[in-house]
């Protein structure tokens, strides 16, 4: 009697994990719950841009539904395993739509085993923030800064690890 | 050995400056003269601006199908169309990305866009990618608003000051724009910067 019941059960879970198999990305979304993105104005991301203590800054400004900022994480993430002992730290700033943060960023952050820093710039008058950011940027994603407290790098383009490892050098050279 | 490390410095250096430079120093600036374009329509007809004889100008506008920026602003390109053409601004919509670079940029997925959105605008594919160099356009969406007796970019850059929340928006730059071109007052911002897509090349 017990057997059967013991079989029954085993029938019925394996019916429900079928049935969740295509249901598993909402799952993981519920699994993601833990994880919080920092939500900043322009005046309050200001401060992270112009650090002056003794670290290299690798600042990248992308978004989960840019292709090319997708295509060049994996970089800046091996830079921000590598080079963490070097006093490198990488900061993803997300520009997805404010509104998909929980929907959208959170669960890529997850699925992609996000280890850098990942904040939203939630912020009106890109006008004010893109020209104050760097005047030559035209507001095109990906983007990056390399900074130290002497100098300071803006790119609008795309890396791979090489070179993005090569413009890091120059600052680690100094 | 630290002298040849810092003119290697040096010259990389230089050569990015260089670089950053010639980006922002290519393509139409305020006030340039624009070259007409004769593109292929979503309806597959040829458009050129010289074919709007009564047009007072263009709200030219770079976008596509596939970004969310882009996709975020065609309701908003959609009412620039609507409140301006019969004032004599169309809008004129360029796809400036590669369709073999991105499949879904295609011109056939462009008439499933227009369709689907029921664009009131012609939506041109920037066939060879000549076009938007020109304008040294670099992301989508990004208006160019040009005048039509002369040829003349009046205004560069973001549709409004909140491209991403629509109803967050307290500023119009491109309705300013028109609005003081049409009563022939001096534009008071030129040029202003919105995110957007990188243009994808192959």
């Amino acid at each position: 009697m017990k057997l059967k019941s013991i079989f029954l059960c085993v029938i019925f879970l394996g019916f429900i994990s079928c049935k969740k198999e295509v249901a598993k990305n909402e799952k993981k979304e519920i699994n993601t719950s833990h994880i919080t993105v920092k939500s900043y104005a322009y005046e309050e991301l200001k401060p992270l841009l112009e650090k002056k203590d003794d670290k290299i800054y690798v600042i990248n400004f992308w978004a989960t539904w840019c292709a090319p900022c997708v295509k060049e994480l994996p970089a800046f993430e091996k830079l921000n395993k590598e080079y963490a002992s070097k006093n490198v730290e990488v900061l993803l700033v997300s520009l997805d739509f404010p509104k998909q943060k929980e929907k959208k960023l959170i669960p890529f952050i997850v699925r992609k085993n996000l280890q850098s820093k990942v904040v939203l710039l939630d912020d009106i008058n890109e006008d004010v923030w893109i020209k104050a950011i760097d005047s030559s940027w035209s507001g095109a994603i990906p983007a990056t800064i390399i900074y130290n407290k002497n100098s300071r790098n803006f790119y609008e383009k795309s890396f791979d690890y090489e070179t993005l490892e090569a413009e890091l050098q120059t600052f680690l050279n100094q | 050995m630290k002298i040849i490390k810092s003119i290697v410095v040096l010259i990389v250096a230089g050569f990015l400056t260089a670089f950053t430079l010639k980006i922002v120093d290519t393509g139409y600036k305020i006030g340039d003269t624009i070259e007409d374009f004769s593109l292929m329509n979503t309806d597959n007809s040829m458009v050129s601006l010289r074919d709007y004889k009564d047009a007072k100008g263009f709200i030219i506008i770079f976008t596509c199908n596939t970004c969310p920026y882009s996709v975020a602003n065609e309701d908003r390109i959609l009412g620039l169309d609507r409140k301006y053409k019969k004032r004599g601004f169309p809008v004129i919509a360029i796809n400036p990305n590669d369709p073999i670079a991105v499949p879904n940029e295609s011109f056939e997925k462009m008439k499933v866009r227009a369709q689907e959105k029921g664009f009131t605008f012609p939506y041109l594919l920037d066939t060879g990618q000549n076009v938007y160099p020109k304008f040294g356009a670099t992301k989508t969406p990004e208006v160019y608003i040009v005048t039509q007796n002369d040829l003349k970019v009046q205004y560069i850059g973001a549709i409004d000051n909140s491209s991403r929340d629509a109803s967050a928006v307290t500023e119009k730059y491109v309705e300013n724009a028109l609005d003081a071109l049409l009563t022939g007052e001096k534009i008071e911002k030129t040029r202003t910067r919105a995110i957007g897509c990188a243009i994808k090349v192959q």
